[in-house]
Order: C-alpha cells, then structure tokens, then sequence
C-alpha cells in the first residue's frame, strides 16, 4: 500500500515528527510504501540543515534523511511555510525539497492513505 | 493559479481522478496560525480539480464568524477569504450545529452562508471522505 | 474509518469531540498524549468505556510505556505498536488526526 504522510510540526518541541518517522519505518518494514512526507506549518523545521541536537540525542532531521535516501521517499516541505519560517535552500538539509502545496495534495490523491501527525 | 500553486511538479499524472477532501477545522484563529494555513491548503487543492468539503467544528466554528477586525494585533485578517472560496468552486462548508450552540453563536453569525449539519451528520460526511485533513 | 487522538483528554477536547463522531466500523487510535484517555479511574473513562462497546479504541503501547502507565489501561483497550498502528491504517478506509 502507498502512504502518504503529512507533518505539522517541527523537531523536539512536539512528538509529531518522531511518531511519523516510527510509523513511516514500520510501514516500510512491513512491504509499504512511503510515496512522500510533506513538512507543513512549523513542520518545515524538520528539515534545517543547522539543526545540531545534543549528542546522546535522536537527530531527528538526519533520520528523516537517511530513511528518505535509503527507501527513496519523496521529503517536500512547503515553500510558503519555509519562507515564512526562514527556511530557504541555503539551509535546507539535503535530501529535503522545498516545493507548493499542490505537492500535498498531489500525495492525497496519489496515495492509498494520507496520514497527519500534528499538535 | 500557477503561481500560487508554487509550480506544482506532476510527476505522476493525477489528471482524471477525483477524491473527496474533507478538511477539518477544529481551532480558533489568530492565537495560532492553523486557521489561515489550513486555509492556504484549501485555495491550492480548488486547482486540483477535487470534490471538496470544508467542516468546522469545535472552536474551529469560531473561524468564519463575522466582524472579525485584526488591525489591533497587527496580524493580516483572512476571514474575508472565505467569502472568496465560492469563486473557486468550493461551496461545500459545513458548521456543527452543536459546536455552534456551545458558542453562543447561530447561523446568521458567519461570514457566509454554513450548511449546519448535526454531530451525526459531520461523522458521516466525515467516514465518506477518501482524504481527511485536519490542521 | 481509523480516528488517531494524540490529545490528554483533561487537557483539550480531542478525544470527548472524536468518540462522538464514530459511525458505524469506525475504530479509535491512542497515540502521543492521547494514551491518557486509556486510562482506569480518570474522569473520562466512562465515557472511554461506554464507546468501547461499539467501537474498538486501541492505544499505542511504547507511548503508554513511555509514560509509566502500563498498568493502568481500561480492559478491553487492545495495545499495539507502530506495526499495529500501519495495520490499522491500512485496515480501514480513510484515517482522521483529531489534533
């Protein structure tokens, strides 16, 4: 099956994006498919390149990446939240894509089920 | 459009198929800023060509009431957008008749005319939807 | 229908406005804070209770784990983990976050 998973919060502050990355690991893990994750709202800081947790700490933007890298999903993060936030390709981790939210919906049609984790 | 869809790349075709889209309006406006990018959303998917429904409920009633005036807190007042969404196409907006009551508000309190459904009503136009968004 | 709440139920509305939108083959998803809603001897497990009768209410174990409250989920709530969570999206139709 072809998930598509919508983050609405940023790193740290909220479980939001760790419950989706656990999700997104164990549906990879059973045969599924993660088409794309779309960072929404404060979600885009998922995807800062400066982001330097402590380190006995997840890093939760690298784990995003490596898993994108090694199962090929699709990391959007909306251009009007990013701007809106400071978020630009200058510090945009790689691997992570700025792009509309036409994205967000293309992935609600294209996927089998789109699921949100947010506040 | 185009601009405001922000390129959208279609890698895949999405052409032809249509899915109901609910999205689900559950907070306030203003104290955080869930209202007005949920509505963003909601302008960029009218593009998609989609079957569209907008629900409100709980606090997120208190979204599209009237008189809303913005200049105090310096913050941009998007509630006459909703006015706007006719234009798009998008006609389908729902208000729980119960949220509303327990607000003190009634029908003739919004911006636009509402569709004021029962809490059964919502769950079931919410169980027919293919795609559920809430923010 | 899958309904995920990730809310303490003494804290917002979440799950109180979820379990009165539950039709028919619906079921319910405890995730994040919302575990506190599986709860024994709180003021909402009533309610809990009584929506159990018509509707599965699971809770996500290693978020109950994680919390210290392992020994106190209402019986009848089914416990699983994040492989239990795709199931479950992939099981029903569509799935609404009550954020």
């Amino acid at each position: 099956m072809k998930f598509g998973i919508l983050i609405n919060e940023g790193p740290y502050t909220h479980q939001a994006s760790d419950t989706a990355y656990l999700f997104a690991k164990a549906a990879i893990e059973k045969g599924h498919k993660i088409h794309r994750v779309f960072f929404y709202h404060d979600g885009v800081y998922n995807s800062s390149r400066l982001t330097e947790p402590p380190q006995d700490d997840r890093h939760i933007i690298n784990r995003w990446q490596k898993l994108a890298k090694d199962h090929h999903i699709d990391l959007v993060v909306c251009v009007a939240a990013a701007l809106r936030r400071g978020i630009k390709d200058e510090n945009l981790q790689e691997g992570f894509r700025i792009s509309g939210l036409g994205q967000l919906i293309e992935s609600g049609i294209q996927s089998d089920r789109l699921v949100t984790f947010g506040d | 459009m185009t601009e405001a869809t922000g390129g959208i790349e279609m890698e895949e075709d999405t052409s032809g198929k249509v899915k109901k889209f609910l999205y689900v309006n559950r907070k306030a406006p203003y104290g955080t800023i869930y209202a007005l990018e949920s509505l963003e959303v909601v302008l960029i998917a009218a593009a998609f060509d989609q079957d569209v429904s907008l629900a409100f409920l709980d606090d997120g009633v208190y979204q599209v009431v009237k008189g809303q005036h913005t200049k105090g807190i310096d913050v941009k007042n998007f509630s006459p957008t909703y006015r706007a969404l006719e234009g798009y196409d998008i006609e389908k907006l729902y208000v729980e008749k119960e949220s509303m009551e327990a607000r003190g508000l009634k029908e003739s309190d919004f911006i636009v005319p509402m569709k004021i459904i029962g809490a059964q009503e919502m769950a079931g136009l919410m169980q027919s939807q293919d795609v559920v968004l809430s923010f | 229908m899958l309904h995920t709440v990730n809310k303490s139920p003494t804290e917002r509305n979440a799950l109180d406005s979820c379990l009165k939108h539950l039709t028919k083959g619906a079921a319910v998803l405890l995730i994040e804070d919302g575990v506190y809603g599986a709860l024994k001897g709180t003021s909402t497990t009533k309610t809990v209770e009584q929506a159990l009768k018509s509707h599965p209410i699971y809770a996500l174990y290693p978020d109950i784990e994680a919390r210290g409250m392992q020994d106190r989920v209402i019986d009848g709530i089914k416990l699983v983990d994040y492989n239990g969570f795709v199931d479950l999206v992939a099981e029903h139709a569509n799935v609404q976050a009550w954020l």
